[in-house]
């Protein structure tokens, strides 16, 4: 399926990608195996899981190895590759946070290996007509899978580009079939003290489960994903597997990981951040350089990764560069008290 | 030369050398690119968490010298001090240099509206002052009025746990850490417990 949301040249499917464009993602795709064939295809832009061949393959099931074959590739890229070239996969995979696992940025990978993502199903509830609880596998396979290359913007002033593969939350929505009373979605990663152990900590100020939301017209706008893959493969552990949220326009602990439970709800939910601490994240978490963290500025962001002789810090746009896209959702509210 | 003085000497030598392997280390690490995409942030934080540990070190050296009466604990005690702050230098050069890339009207802004940063700049700003009060001609000039002033090191101390209280997200377990050995390093010179310090050393050489 293609998404259409080619509304700004900003991002867009590139029908079109010229050959230095090209050239230019040779340096991170190590191998290009199947570029000059891919262009000939139907006008866009192929690729293969191929291309990620010093991306370390992983353990999917047969289905999804099936689903990632036949992935729509590049379906979103960003306008400038080279502004935004890709971030090395052994950085995306050992350098983020993911609390389940520890605090610490290398905790995840190192803790996150031996989680039990197969089986796994997911429980879709709420104001729904068509609800349940679902093997990962019946969620995901009506749709196609789509490679989109995003800009993640953690709240924390680091940045990374990042390829996902998943598929339109909005896909998943529609089968559900909410009802009229149904304004939000909230999720929750999964709770397993055995296997996760900054669940264990008693020093923790996150109420397990870790919970996030969005408004109904968020989830339901097309760039809006729920991956199951990145790099070409299956998402890691440490990145949320075996699915999770991708929400570009917004800080990163906006895109759940490890989601065992979709609902539909009526009034907004109190995300896990904000929970803890509302004076300093809110139930939106657009990404936005005029309102800063009470401790820290937004108005920058470190692109990783970077070095001592290059710290890399560049501006941070409105909404991470997704504007034109998503700043309609936001009309008329003032996004400095809903930050 | 006494072997005692040159057992001590060598002591001090092998505690300056002992404070270079941190800094060393990390910038190996950094060197051979196993400190992750963001070495900047890296060696920030490490030296950072050296400076507390450094903090800590120097202040149990009273205590330990109480309880044990050796001399090496009190012939280091000005030289822990100074890499204390040095690495607390160092620290703020890491956070110029890689976190703000050396934008200093950001700085200006930073230390306007920043709580841990204000903390923090205070904290390494009585650091400087002791350090530059812990020579020989500065303790002769303030003679009496020294000790009171270098009694800063426990303000100083809690400036820097609130420093990393701040910047603290979700876990407060590490943080709890350093705060229990900070106060229990406080408890040991209220007068009460002080006092017991030598005779619980008696105690135990003669049990």
């Amino acid at each position: 399926m293609l998404i259409n949301i080619a509304k700004s040249s900003d991002l867009r499917e590139s029908d079109v990608t010229p050959e230095s464009v090209y050239l230019s993602r040779r340096r991170f795709m190590g191998g290009v195996a199947g570029l000059g064939a891919g262009m000939a295809l139907s006008g866009h832009v192929h690729a293969a899981s191929s291309d990620y061949s010093d991306v370390p393959s992983g353990n999917a099931p047969a289905w999804l190895s099936d689903k990632i074959e036949a992935a729509q590739w590049r379906a979103v890229v960003p306008s400038d590759p080279n502004a935004d070239a890709l971030t090395p996969y052994d950085d995306a995979s050992h350098y983020n946070n993911f609390y389940e696992f520890g605090t610490g940025k290398s905790d995840p990978a190192r803790r996150a290996g031996d989680l039990e993502t197969q089986p796994w199903s997911v429980v879709i509830d709420g104001e729904v007509n068509n609800g349940g609880r679902m093997a990962l596998e019946d969620v995901i396979t009506p749709s196609q899978l789509e490679e989109r290359i995003y800009r993640l913007r953690c709240v924390e002033a680091w940045s990374m580009v990042i390829p996902w593969l998943g598929i339109p939350l909005s896909d998943i929505i529609e089968r559900a079939e909410p009802t009229s009373k149904a304004k939000y979605v909230r999720f929750e990663t999964l709770v397993d003290p055995a296997q996760m152990p900054g669940q264990r900590s008693s020093f923790a100020l996150i109420d397990w489960p870790y919970v996030e939301g969005l408004r109904l017209d968020e989830a339901m706008h097309p760039l809006t994903l729920l991956a199951v893959g990145m790099y070409g493969r299956e998402l890691p552990n440490q990145n949320g597997a075996p699915l999770r949220l991708v929400v570009p326009w917004k800080y990163g602990f906006k895109s759940i990981k490890s989601i065992v439970r979709i609902s539909l709800v009526e009034e907004q939910p109190v995300n896990s951040w904000q929970a803890i601490a509302a004076n300093e994240y809110g139930f939106y978490a657009n990404v936005n350089p005029e309102v800063d963290h009470p401790r820290w500025s937004q108005a920058s962001e470190r692109r990783l990764p970077n070095s001592l002789f290059n710290p890399n810090i560049i501006d941070t746009r409105m909404f991470n560069g997704y504007a034109d896209e998503v700043a309609s959702l936001y009309q008329g509210m003032d996004l400095r008290t809903h930050y | 030369m006494p072997s005692l003085l040159r057992l001590l000497l060598a002591w001090r030598i092998g505690v300056f050398a002992a404070a270079c392997v941190p800094l060393i280390w990390w910038s190996w690490q950094v060197a051979s690119q196993q400190a992750g995409p963001e070495p900047g942030r890296f060696l920030l934080l490490n030296i950072g968490h050296g400076a507390l540990w450094l903090l800590l070190l120097t202040l149990s050296l009273t205590p330990l010298t109480k309880l044990t009466r050796w001399k090496g604990f009190a012939v280091i005690r000005r030289q822990l001090g100074l890499w204390t702050l040095a690495y607390a230098f160092l620290h703020l050069v890491c956070y110029l240099l890689f976190i703000l890339g050396l934008n200093w009207a950001q700085l200006g802004s930073e230390i306007a509206n920043r709580p841990y940063i204000i903390v923090g700049m205070l904290a390494l700003v009585g650091l400087t002052l002791l350090g530059a009060t812990s020579n020989r001609f500065a303790m002769r000039r303030l003679g009496k009025r020294w000790k009171p002033l270098h009694k800063l090191v426990y303000p100083i101390l809690a400036l820097v746990l609130l420093h990393f209280f701040w910047v603290v997200r979700a876990d407060m377990r590490e943080w709890s850490l350093y705060a229990l050995i900070g106060a229990l390093l406080m408890l040991l010179r209220l007068p009460a417990i002080a006092r017991q310090l030598p005779k619980l050393r008696q105690r135990l050489s003669h049990g």
